[in-house]
């Protein structure tokens, strides 16, 4: 899939202070019919922002316009689940780039990394104070470096490092993807198959 | 030698290499696809001008989208028509197996694939949906992909994966009267939350899994993924190999005896390490019910809605937001509760076994008025089963009839969705805010808890009519 280079976002985050986020929540399944990886923004979070009758629910963090930015700040155990990309496609298309919580769920963590978001990782502790933060000013901006792997909170300069798989950082800062890898190695592939 | 877990030789088998400081690339024997999860990966296919790499190592079917009454006529709803025609034609243009509606292989593709023996133990086997969890009751490492890795699987054969951690979850015991597989799973979940497995592949053992059927054993690996974990899987035994034989992909001949002596050798060595390790013990589970939004959120059917004291901050604040959602508060109890539908079906539990045990339940009892049934086969192999055994007749009898095969209502992609506000005892997997229709309230249970609501109309203990 193709998507922007990430290398250093700054930018204020929108806080959704739920545990267990799960996919069919982020994107639910009566919106996956499409056949084309397009518009699925407008269906993020599609039962938690609307009502029924399709007016928005104002008191939705993404509805509310005192929040803003590219960064979702969510509870632990986020994107559990169905294994639905469209998950992933709908928070990019939607304008996020950065995910941050205590915990993702696995599946949701590979499809969100090949699709150019990035899932920041950061203690239960320090996940609380972005919030505070972000309760206090939500203005506040923070910071992720992907080089550093860092994310900080520029108001007080706190700062905790993420982890992330070299291959897949590599990737993300230079917009590759496992396809483009694993079509290079075919004949290797057809190698092993031989000795199966 | 090392001492190895069963994921570890599997995995070992199936790993062509290791990518410095990343992940392995791990060669995939079968892949199933269905209409949700494939159409943007055929497009990417396109996009790059690629053919599928190994054709006859893909299987597709529809069964998130279609129907469960007429599926003689053309899908009404043109979204989901679309997505059904869409695979139809890239099956067509990439030489890839097509069960359609109707035909004697179609079904959920996680029923299929152990039906046609598609499904077999040592087998790297991926689909883009998470309860593909389920194949790994047969020893195989089976695991839900999304449509990115769909997309290399067609390209290559092969996915980037980082090898998961090993979990063993040993449930001891002989289960008692009233109590099945679904209830372990529930219970296992209840146990260690939804995202106690994360990071990890489950091995189940001990005597109360050997003693599974396959069915059993499919339903407990298929919600392993509720767990957080990848997938779930259980060694292969006599069980196992008697449920393969004479399938029809299954080997045949001297290729079957080959096959039977690998398989009998796959099984964690007696000393293999796992990095977590749980034991249950099966006399303690009784049938499950949840009460919540995620099948963490389970209680035994006797007991009352766990109260609040202990949890404070956002772990209190979820918690109140999903009774809420349910109409239900702490501390009520579960017995005698409204329930407006029953749904039995699903890749949970969509297989014959679940239809025999829903049937001989309401045999001679009637439905409840006020309860809308939804009974929907897994596959056509299970209807016609159905039919052939004359449980569909004890059915009738009852009030209750059978719906066409599908995933149906428990994701509510199709026309099967439970209506706000509504209580749905469901067989399924999720009872996530909104998974069987927009404001449904979703309770899971096994197919003899569904039958005695269904007959009850109310949340009812099954063991007090068996």
């Amino acid at each position: 899939m193709a998507y922007d280079k990430f290398s250093k976002i700054t930018s204020p985050a929108i806080p959704l202070p739920v545990e267990n986020v799960d996919t069919d929540q982020i994107i639910p399944a009566r919106y996956l019919k499409a056949v084309e990886r397009k518009g699925f923004g407008d269906n993020l979070f599609r039962d938690w922002r609307y009502n029924r009758d399709g007016s928005p629910k104002t008191e939705f963090p993404l509805n509310n316009p005192m929040y803003s930015g590219k960064i979702l700040i969510g509870g632990k155990n986020f994107g559990s689940g169905s294994s639905r990309e469209h998950a992933a496609w709908a928070l990019y298309d939607y304008g996020f780039r950065v995910v941050v919580s205590s915990f993702f769920a696995d599946i949701f963590k590979n499809n969100a990394l090949n699709n150019g978001l990035l899932p920041v990782v950061v203690p239960g502790e320090f996940l609380q104070r972005i919030f505070k933060t972000i309760e206090k000013n939500p203005d506040a901006e923070f910071e992720v470096d992907l080089q550093k792997q860092k994310f900080t909170i520029l108001e007080s300069g706190e700062s905790v490092e993420f982890e992330i798989n070299p291959y897949k950082k590599h990737c993300l800062q230079n917009g590759l993807d496992d396809i483009d890898y694993l079509v290079a190695m075919k004949d290797k592939i057809a190698a092993f198959e031989k000795t199966k | 030698m090392e001492a190895k877990t069963l994921f570890d030789k599997i995995w070992d088998a199936h790993e062509i290499e290791k990518v410095k400081g990343g992940p392995s690339v791990l060669y995939i024997d079968r892949h199933l696809i269905h209409e949700v999860t494939s159409p943007v990966a055929f497009l990417g296919l396109k996009t790059r001008g690629l053919k599928v790499f190994r054709p006859d190592q893909t299987t597709a079917t529809p069964d998130h989208n279609v129907p469960t009454t007429n599926q003689h006529l053309t899908i009404m709803d043109e979204l989901s028509r679309h997505q059904v025609d869409m695979l139809k034609r890239n099956c067509q243009e990439h030489d890839i197996v097509y069960h359609d509606l109707q035909t004697d292989g179609h079904g959920i593709v996680h029923i299929i694939g152990p039906e046609l023996g598609l499904t077999k133990p040592g087998m790297t086997i991926v689909c883009g949906d998470s309860h593909t969890s389920t194949h790994g009751a047969f020893g195989a490492i089976a695991f839900g992909i999304g449509t990115s890795e769909v997309e290399m699987v067609l390209a290559s054969q092969c996915i980037m994966q980082p090898k998961p951690k090993k979990m063993r979850i040993t449930v001891n015991g002989k289960l008692k009267k009233g109590v099945t597989a679904k209830d372990i799973a529930l219970y296992i979940i209840s146990q260690i939350s939804t995202s106690g497995g994360t990071g990890h592949f489950i091995e189940y053992a001990g005597s109360a899994i050997t003693s599974l059927s396959m069915e059993g054993r499919m339903t407990l690996c298929n919600l392993s993924i509720e767990s957080g974990a990848r997938g779930g899987m259980i060694a292969p035994d006599e069980t196992t190999i008697n449920y393969v034989k004479g399938r029809q992909y299954a080997p045949i001949g001297k290729d079957w005896d080959e096959a039977v002596e690998q398989w009998n050798n796959l099984k964690s060595d007696p000393d293999a390490v796992f990095d977590t390790e749980y034991t249950f013990d099966a006399t303690q589970i009784e049938p499950m019910i949840t009460y919540g939004t995620n099948p963490g959120m389970g209680v035994g059917i006797t007991q009352s809605i766990p109260k609040t004291e202990g949890m404070e901050g956002s772990d209190k604040n979820t918690y109140l937001k999903a009774l809420q959602y349910m109409g239900y508060s702490e501390g009520e109890k579960m017995l005698g509760k409204k329930v407006d539908y029953v749904f039995v079906g699903s890749c949970t539990n969509g297989r014959i076994e679940d239809f025999r045990a829903f049937t001989a339940f309401v045999k001679g009892r009637k439905k409840a008025q006020g309860v809308t049934a939804w009974l929907v086969p897994g596959s056509q192999k299970v209807e016609k089963q159905i039919r052939a055994e004359g449980l569909d007749k004890v059915l009738t009898e009852a009030g209750f009839e059978l719906r066409q095969p599908g995933c149906s209502a428990c994701l509510a992609m199709n026309e099967d969705k439970i209506p706000e506000g509504k209580y749905a005892v469901s067989t399924s997997n999720r009872n996530f805010e909104g998974r069987q229709g927009p404001g449904a309230r979703t309770m899971l249970a096994s197919p003899l808890t569904a039958a005695a609501a269904a007959i009850t109309g109310v949340i009812t203990d099954p063991r007090e009519f068996l």
